[in-house]
């Protein structure tokens, strides 16, 4: 064999034949290789349910990995939303959803309810919010779906509301959780989302108090979320370092959910 | 006399093959997302002509609740479609491919006559190196396409953080607006490509796969006629 090939150089068909072979062949393979890796991502075992879940185990770790990195490489608290002249804003303001609101809601009666780092619990009226600084926001919201529309927010700012409520100890941790009074909707931010500026605990829509539909007596607006964050009729509120249960998070979503 | 005549270096080669599936997984979940609110139609005076996409796509793709499935493929697979982008971009620059790639002062005149030979119009085509001079405003402006799809996408993807980038593209609405019409686009450069591909031959098909083609005789290298 040896002395064979040293004897007869491949024929020019021959080495087009050999290349041929090899580099299809490494075609052929990898091309398999790749279909089998794509049909293992779109079969491969949806994640543990636990305060995400509804996505696929490989994608969800993207996601995470991928808020992380956008996170440190964009997030800064200095950054605002673009605001428009109230004039702008939309009459007909775009609803999408009442999970946790469908229920008629006495604002008279409504209480939020914080619960501080030694668990005792903050009950605030309404009364007692709308003391308080007004901050007026009209700004593009955007929905997840990829609607958005200019829309005219009032209350008072989170940061305004964790500084007079003496919540100082209680903004070291690294998430808010925000659920409705009758637990059906929940969401998690992170803090520095949460004391941007522009997000606001919102009790006026175009300067009247908020319809049923939109969060009757108070809704969260922060401006740096896609709408899904938006929690309607804010219930309770709660600190901690690890990501608070969140409802979209649980159908695949992901959690961080910025802009 | 037949000879091997090298063609594509590899890099190009498996640049141009990653990104066959991979445009294909950045379409097909981005279209997962554009579903959850399909508004894009076109219009004159009130009268639709067309409308993306028609009741047909849905029912055959089962699309209703499949935007968070959308939304975790496109940002996962983002990943490789920009880095293969900026890997095979910075390849063609240092290896000075870019010389038969990049359009040249008479490309876009002669790109015509290129296409009056392909539809049969004119019998001769202007002389060319490796590509000719429609193949270099296409495959140049693809990349270009390639770009600006990863920075629109960036834009509607941070509008808030990134809101120079979104300035930039035109705004939130505008870079939405250019990122549907770059896929569009890839869909069109795809159909004019496999016809081209079909009319070219399989030397030239084959030639992408292992880099070579058989010349039926002795030509000048590709550097040689740059010169």
């Amino acid at each position: 064999m040896k002395k064979n090939k040293l004897n007869n150089p491949l024929t020019l068909e021959q080495k087009i034949k050999r290349r041929n072979f090899l580099s299809f062949g490494i075609f052929g393979v990898l091309g398999a290789a790749a279909y089998g890796s794509w049909k293992w991502l779109y079969h491969s075992p949806e994640e543990t349910a636990g305060i995400t879940a509804g996505t696929k185990a490989p994608l969800r770790r993207a996601l995470n990995k991928t808020e992380i990195f956008f996170r440190r490489l964009t997030f800064n608290e200095n950054h605002m939303v673009k605001t428009y002249p109230v004039e702008m804003a939309a009459k007909q303001v775009r609803h999408n959803s009442d999970i946790g609101s469908e229920d008629e809601i006495d604002s008279e009666q409504w209480q939020l309810k914080v619960i501080r780092k030694d668990k005792s619990q903050l009950n605030i009226s309404l009364n007692e919010i709308k003391k308080l600084q007004k901050t007026d926001l009209v700004f593009d919201f955007k929905c997840v779906e990829g609607w958005d529309q200019i829309q005219h927010w009032g209350g008072l700012r989170f940061r305004d509301f964790m500084e007079h409520f003496g919540l100082e100890e209680e903004a070291k941790p690294s998430y808010v959780g925000l659920m409705t009074p009758d637990k059906e909707y929940y969401v998690g931010i992170d803090m520095p989302s949460a004391v941007h500026s522009q997000t606001l605990l919102a009790y006026e829509m175009n300067g009247n108090p908020l319809p049923e539909q939109h969060g009757k007596p108070l809704r969260l607006i922060i401006p740096v979320k896609y709408g899904i964050k938006n929690l309607k009729r804010v219930g309770t509120i709660t600190f901690s370092d690890q990501r608070p249960p969140d409802y979209w998070a649980e159908q695949g979503y992901d959690y961080y959910s910025g802009l | 006399m037949k000879i091997i005549r090298e063609k594509h270096s590899l890099v190009m080669r498996w640049t141009h093959w990653i990104n066959f599936p991979l445009l294909g997984i950045m379409i097909w979940s981005g279209l997962l997302i554009y579903w959850a609110n399909d508004e894009y139609q076109i219009s004159i005076s009130g009268h639709t002509f067309f409308h993306f996409f028609s009741q047909r796509f849905y029912d055959v793709l089962k699309i209703p609740h499949r935007l968070s499935e959308g939304m975790a493929f496109h940002f996962l697979f983002m990943w490789f479609f920009t880095l293969n982008g900026i890997f095979y971009t910075f390849y063609t620059l240092i290896s000075g491919e870019w010389r038969s790639l990049w359009p040249q002062k008479s490309s876009f005149r002669e790109a015509w006559l290129v296409l009056l030979h392909d539809l049969h119009i004119s019998k001769c085509a202007p002389p060319q190196g490796k590509y000719n001079a429609a193949q270099r405003i296409a495959y140049s402006a693809i990349i270009l396409m390639g770009a600006g799809s990863v920075l629109t996408g960036l834009a509607i993807y941070k509008p808030v953080q990134l809101s120079w980038l979104t300035w930039v593209m035109g705004g939130y609405h505008l870079a939405r607006i250019w990122h549907f019409l770059l896929t569009l686009g890839y869909v069109l450069f795809f159909i004019i490509h496999i016809v081209q591909v079909i009319l070219a031959g399989w030397n030239n098909f084959g030639s992408v796969v292992s880099g070579f083609e058989i010349a039926s005789k002795p030509v000048k290298t590709i550097s040689h006629e740059e010169e």
